[in-house]
């Protein structure tokens, strides 16, 4: 058997070039990085892209609908509502990443102690997580907004607080695998202090499940600053943010249904594609899918 | 049997525990003194005084939780500042309203969920199974509350079908009750037959792979029996079990359902006390909430040793 016969891996191909292909192999999820990277541009270019001023109030333009001068029309005080698409992408996308890396910075070195040290240590952790675990997410998500008070700020910190424990678990269930693995035993064996063996030997070999649940993770983040939004808790206004649209357009469904239509399905598309990330990220990873 | 069930009904008190506690750690997130933010306009020192001492406020935080805690175990969840009733009352005349919501949308959920899974996994990798995959993963993408909004465009202003809002007792008129829940409990179950799609797919792909599956082709059973009769029996089983732990999703989903067509159930309960600042509502619904998940969460660990057979001689 000629060497170009085995198997990438077995031939030794760099792993990020491995996971590369096989994740550019599945089209689904290629798609969904674009739409992600599409509204990425959008965030990052609203001030330039957006038509008009989100907050700017025009008595003589109420509930529009969508013409050529404002393609989504304009909403209950006049404001252009493609321009307040725009900038809600900034308050939807930046609570997305925020709330997630507060969850995974408290999450995943709870988790990765928890399986290493094990005992006492992973007990009391464990069972930290199961009693936020028996809080349903929006639930305690809204409660701690709640006393908090309501701000996106807040939101953001109740969303990465609400969905921490999912991390511990993920880290940890992921540091007693990569702990079954003989190269621990032997750094352990070389005398390696175990905070070394911990940082430099099991933390790198956690990383790859802890990226498929943050990609996921930030898709039910977004939802739950939309929905945080929608109740109230979240975006204040008159600054934009996808949920508080909806909000306001709750009110005006019979006169101006457009209102609801456009931030609604920004939430879906990008959600649907930080889902179909994660959902390829995941087959990538996983050696069995193929 | 016994060896796992008396581990794992040990766990459940102290995760109880802790679920009082983080309750009770959540009014120290809260900015300012509970007492003024009580006494009102009418901000006298003395009556400040009154109440911190009446609350217990002026103790020690431990001191504060055992008292607190232990009115708990009596039942006693606390007293409504603004609507100045017991927290366990609101709670049961609002708790009929959420299950009759929860259970229709469970059997919708059901309904949909369960056939569409088979029906992928039959035809694996095919385009009936792309299409059905590809709507359980929008199902899973739509914001609950928007797809409520969206069906009050469609049913309520347009067609004119439905009523956009509002909620009958099944016991007072059931037409009116169910034309009144069918929209929102829709809704609800529309999120939970999407995960519960995915469950059955996947389990059902494990089960026909298996050799009784086989040796009932071979008998010359025709594949609908086979398939039914033989590999969902078999598939059912996790997916009962992963059905039951979707009570948070339908819980959390019943507070925006319930806010978009205002209905005054549980998830209604929390959101007006967070907007009138009624702290010791908000504590007693998540603290039942969480309890409840925590007990159903047992519930179907039991369920799946008592269906699953292969687990009974453990």
């Amino acid at each position: 058997m000629s060497a170009s016969a085995l198997p990438e891996a077995v031939r030794g191909a760099r792993p990020g070039a491995l996971l590369f292909r096989r994740f550019a192999a599945r089209k689904a999820a290629v798609a969904g990085l674009v739409v992600v990277a599409l509204f990425v541009l959008l965030l990052v270019f609203a001030p330039l892209l957006a038509p008009y001023d989100p907050i700017a109030t025009s008595w003589s333009a109420i509930r529009q609908a969508p013409s050529w001068f404002h393609w989504m029309g304009t909403d209950e005080d006049g404001r252009d509502v493609l321009s307040r698409v725009l900038f809600g992408a900034r308050a939807s996308l930046l609570a997305g990443v925020i709330s997630v890396g507060i969850a995974a910075s408290a999450g995943v070195p709870l988790g990765l102690l928890a399986g290493f040290a094990g005992g006492a240590t992973d007990a009391v952790v464990g069972r930290l997580v199961d009693a936020m675990l028996a809080c349903p997410f929006l639930i305690l998500a809204i409660a701690l907004a709640a006393f908090l008070g309501p701000s996106l700020q807040n939101a953001m910190i109740a969303i990465g607080l609400a969905a921490m424990p999912v991390f511990a678990r993920v880290a940890r269930g992921a540091t007693l695998d990569t702990m079954t693995h003989d190269y621990v035993e032997a750094a352990r064996a070389l005398g390696n202090p175990p905070w070394r063996v911990m940082l430099r030997h099991v933390a790198p070999n956690i990383v790859p499940p802890v990226l498929v649940q943050a990609t996921l993770a930030i898709a039910s983040a977004i939802i739950a600053e939309a929905s945080l939004s929608f109740l109230g808790l979240g975006q204040q206004p008159p600054s934009p943010s996808w949920g508080s649209m909806l909000n306001s357009a709750q009110r005006f469904l019979t006169q101006a249904p457009w209102l609801a239509v456009f931030p609604g399905l920004s939430i879906f598309l990008v959600v649907m594609s930080f889902n179909l990330v994660g959902d390829g990220l995941r087959d990538a990873l996983d050696p069995r899918s193929d | 049997m016994n060896g796992r069930i008396g581990p794992r009904l040990a766990q459940v008190v102290p995760t109880l525990l802790l679920v009082s506690l983080l309750v009770f750690g959540l009014q120290q997130l809260m900015p300012g003194d509970p007492a003024l933010l009580l006494a009102g306009e009418d901000q006298d020192p003395a009556v400040v005084a009154e109440i911190r001492h009446q609350l217990l406020l002026d103790r020690s935080l431990p001191v504060q939780y055992l008292h607190w805690l232990g009115r708990l175990l009596h039942g006693d969840l606390g007293y409504s500042w603004r609507l100045h009733q017991p927290v366990a009352a609101l709670v049961t005349t609002k708790l009929p309203v959420t299950a009759q919501l929860a259970a229709m949308a469970f059997l919708i959920a059901v309904g949909i969920g369960v056939p569409l899974g088979v029906l992928a996994a039959t035809r694996k990798n095919r385009p009936l199974d792309y299409l059905v995959s590809g709507v359980g993963l929008a199902g899973l993408s739509t914001p609950t509350f928007w797809l409520g909004i969206m069906l009050i465009l469609l049913f309520s202003v347009q067609l004119g079908w439905l009523p956009p809002s509002g909620y009958v007792s099944l016991f007072d008129n059931w037409r009116q009750s169910l034309a009144t829940t069918i929209m929102p409990a829709f809704v609800l179950g529309a999120a939970i037959s999407a995960t519960l799609m995915r469950h059955t797919r996947s389990a059902m792909l494990g089960a026909l792979g298996q050799d009784y599956v086989r040796t009932a082709r071979a008998k010359g059973l025709g594949e609908v029996a086979v398939v039914l009769r033989h590999a969902l029996r078999n598939a059912l089983v996790p997916v009962v079990t992963l059905g039951a732990l979707e009570l948070g999703t339908l819980l959390s989903g019943a507070v925006l359902t319930e806010q978009v067509f205002s209905i005054p159930g549980f998830g209604k309960l929390i959101v007006d006390a967070v907007f009138n600042r009624d702290y010791p509502v908000v504590q007693g619904v998540v603290l039942v909430t969480a309890s409840a998940y925590v007990l159903l969460n047992l519930l179907a660990d039991l369920l799946y040793v008592l269906i699953n057979p292969r687990m009974r001689g453990l």
